[in-house]
């Protein structure tokens, strides 16, 4: 029994060092670590996500690598739980020696692993939304998906333009759409507009019937549905359903088109703001975003046949921005971490990146445009 | 305000009857075996998956009635292989083989199926259509999983007090032993108990996939009102269930009243342990011994 359980350290060891050995980063790769929501309820973020970074290290690696060097991509399945994102951060800077962190997928998760990544120094580009993320500012962590105030803005100043003055406002219970409420909730009174009534569902709801139904005895002019699950559709249907006939408004959560398929003919109408990224064939020829959108699309639609969606986007760009900052010399986290700071006029499928040491998100207000669902497809609204 | 009631009233009644159709599964299966099974969510979800990707070229009822079979049967080789041997096992030891086998299905469903919803068409109608009944809107897909329900609910009822395989399950439920000696085969009986729930299981899927659309994962959520609802109404009590189910549908709708949505979940949870706390033999089982068990 004893020479047994020896015998079978032995081995655990010799494997355990194997593995570390495989992973610590040698002179000729970059690593890179991700972590990424690719199951889970957030699977529709991090399953384009994963495949955009793929798709990209694949095609960076077919053309010689950066300076030389393969880049490797160490992704992780966080299932959108930030118990799990919690150790993978820990695992990718410790024993993966990473250079830099992609993601989490969701604001949830990147709240809770911003003090690892600050502590250690490791720099973190986020593909989450939420503005605490950026605010207060930690000199490592970065964000490349648009503000929620950005968002939340545009939505109440068409909201404005159009009369609305009583709105019901749904959110799920995530840290994305918790931070949606706050935002809306904060900024309502500055457009002159009321919130009658504000629910919360659980992320996992599969009907939403009872709440539709709560709504629909107010007095409303719209309503605003600000979460990243399922769901979104689910809301268009029962609206329908039920015949309660008001606009409906997303966030910038709805951005994978499968949430309007899904939602089918009663998504149609549907206003949400979101990047350009969806109608980049409408941007002038000289519109710096216009080549860096339709090259990803014609490679990840040629991939992977599928269409493509903002939360891939995000994924493109906090890849493009650490590999354009290695291949202009950085070659550890602080100095990523200091080119990134001064990143300017950077086109990215989000936006156009101007990153200050104040400002991490690097993206302005006109990085948004407001989208409306014609025949379950994303069109320019003419404003 | 009236319509508001009813609204929500039928809100609650057709959830209540998806979950009072699993809770009937799970309390089959208990009635035979004694143990709970929590892979139960994912054979309804099996058949939610094979039903919806069948549906894209053959007609609907087709694709439901493969989805239907090829789960019961799954369900009966799932007993074969993992319970069956084990049947000296205490309750407990079978129980954890159940939850690792439902967490086994997740990643094989996850495997074949990826992470997207699955949904099959709405059976009358689409995405919008609804009508009105005392001024309470919804979809027709609602009737359809209430009339599922109480069809396979009449079914079963009239297959366990007439038919002679349903009296020798009751009977092999009811002592083993004796079931035994009158020849009838105890194992069998338990493999086309799991058959039966499977079946009902993955009907239930197939159904309200159009309603709320089913994903790898969409098991265990449900899995947990089933049981609830199982509990509520007395482990073992066949019609029992079904109240339980629906009474859980019902008090999660009008919750919302008081309640903020997010919260709804409590009820299932909380009603359990209420139901354990005050009456453990459920609502409708006049004795408290537990191994009263009636179809």
């Amino acid at each position: 029994m004893n020479r047994r359980v020896i015998f079978s350290f032995l081995i655990l060891g010799i494997f355990g060092l194997i593995q570390v050995s495989c992973n610590k980063s040698s002179n000729d790769t970059v690593n890179i670590g991700a972590i990424v929501a690719l199951t889970g309820p957030a699977s529709f973020l991090g399953g384009p996500q994963v495949k955009t970074l793929k798709m990209l290290e694949e095609k960076i690696n077919n053309s010689g690598g950066i300076n030389g060097k393969k880049l490797n991509i160490i992704i992780k399945d966080s299932q959108g739980q930030a118990a799990k994102a919690i150790s993978f951060a820990r695992q990718l800077i410790e024993e993966n020696s990473v250079l830099a962190i992609i993601g989490p997928s969701t604001s949830g998760e990147t709240l809770q692993i911003k003090n690892i990544c600050q502590k250690m120094k490791v720099p973190l580009l986020s593909m989450a939304a939420a503005e605490k993320i950026v605010n207060p500012i930690s000199s490592y962590i970065f964000k490349v998906a648009p503000k929620d105030s950005h968002v939340a803005r545009r939505i109440l100043e068409y909201m404005k333009k159009q009369n609305f003055k009583k709105i019901a406002v749904l959110t799920s219970n995530t840290g994305f759409g918790n931070e949606g409420k706050r935002q809306l909730t904060k900024l309502a009174k500055e457009y002159k507009i009321d919130i009658i009534i504000s629910e919360v569902y659980d992320k996992k709801a599969t009907d939403l019937t009872g709440i539709i139904t709560k709504i629909k005895s107010k007095e409303i002019d719209a309503i605003v549905n600000w979460s990243i699950v399922p769901a979104q559709s689910l809301i268009a249907k029962t609206m329908k359903q039920l015949k309660l006939n008001k606009p409906l408004f997303q966030s910038h959560g709805f951005g994978n088109i499968k949430y309007a398929i899904s939602a089918g003919a009663p998504g149609n109408g549907t206003i949400f703001p979101c990047s350009r990224i969806f109608i980049a064939k409408q941007l002038p020829v000289d519109h710096p975003q216009r080549k860096v959108i339709l090259d990803y699309i014609s490679d990840y639609t040629k991939k992977y046949n599928e269409p493509i969606s903002t939360f891939g986007g995000h994924a493109y760009d906090s890849l493009t921005m650490i590999v354009k900052v290695i291949t202009d010399g950085a070659t550890n986290r602080q100095m990523i971490q200091q080119a990134i700071e001064n990143l300017h006029d950077f086109p990215g499928t989000a936006g156009i990146f101007n990153f200050t040491a104040k400002d991490h998100n690097g993206l302005s207000i006109d990085c948004l445009a407001l989208h409306i669902v014609k025949d379950q497809q994303f069109e320019l609204l003419p404003e | 305000m009236t319509s508001t009631f009813f609204q929500y009233l039928f809100a609650g009644i057709s959830q209540g009857s998806l979950y009072a159709l699993l809770a009937v599964g799970m309390v089959i299966v208990y009635n035979t075996t004694g143990l709970i099974n929590f892979a139960h969510g994912e054979f309804m979800v099996l058949g939610a998956l094979i039903s919806s990707t069948l549906a894209v070229f053959l007609p609907i009822p087709l694709a439901i009635i493969i989805g239907v079979i090829f789960t019961a049967i799954f369900s009966g080789i799932i007993e074969i292989i993992f319970l069956r041997k084990f049947k000296n096992f205490n309750v407990l030891k079978m129980i954890i083989i159940t939850i690792g086998i439902s967490i086994l299905l997740k990643d094989v469903f996850h495997h074949i199926w990826g992470t997207d919803y699955y949904s099959l068409p709405y059976f009358t109608g689409d995405k919008g259509t609804s009508f009105s009944l005392f001024g309470a809107y919804f979809s027709p897909q609602v009737l359809w999983v209430i009339a599922m329900a109480t069809l396979s609910i009449i079914i079963l009822s009239i297959f366990f007090k007439k038919s002679k395989t349903g009296l020798a399950m009751r009977a092999a439920s009811l002592n083993p032993r004796a079931a035994r000696l009158c020849g009838i085969s105890t194992s069998r009986m338990i493999t086309l108990s799991f058959i039966i729930s499977g079946a009902l299981a993955a009907t239930a899927g197939a159904f309200i996939s159009p309603i709320s659309g089913i994903c790898f994962d969409s098991g265990s959520y449900l899995s947990v009102k089933a049981f609830a609802a199982a509990i509520i109404g007395g482990l073992g009590s066949f019609y029992g269930a079904v109240i339980g189910g629906i009474i859980i549908g019902v008090l999660e709708s009008f919750s919302l009243y008081i309640l903020p949505a997010n919260y709804i979940d409590i009820i299932a949870t909380s009603s359990i342990l209420i139901i354990l706390f005050f009456k453990p033999a459920g609502l409708f089982n006049k004795k408290i011994l537990q191994n009263l068990k009636e179809f």
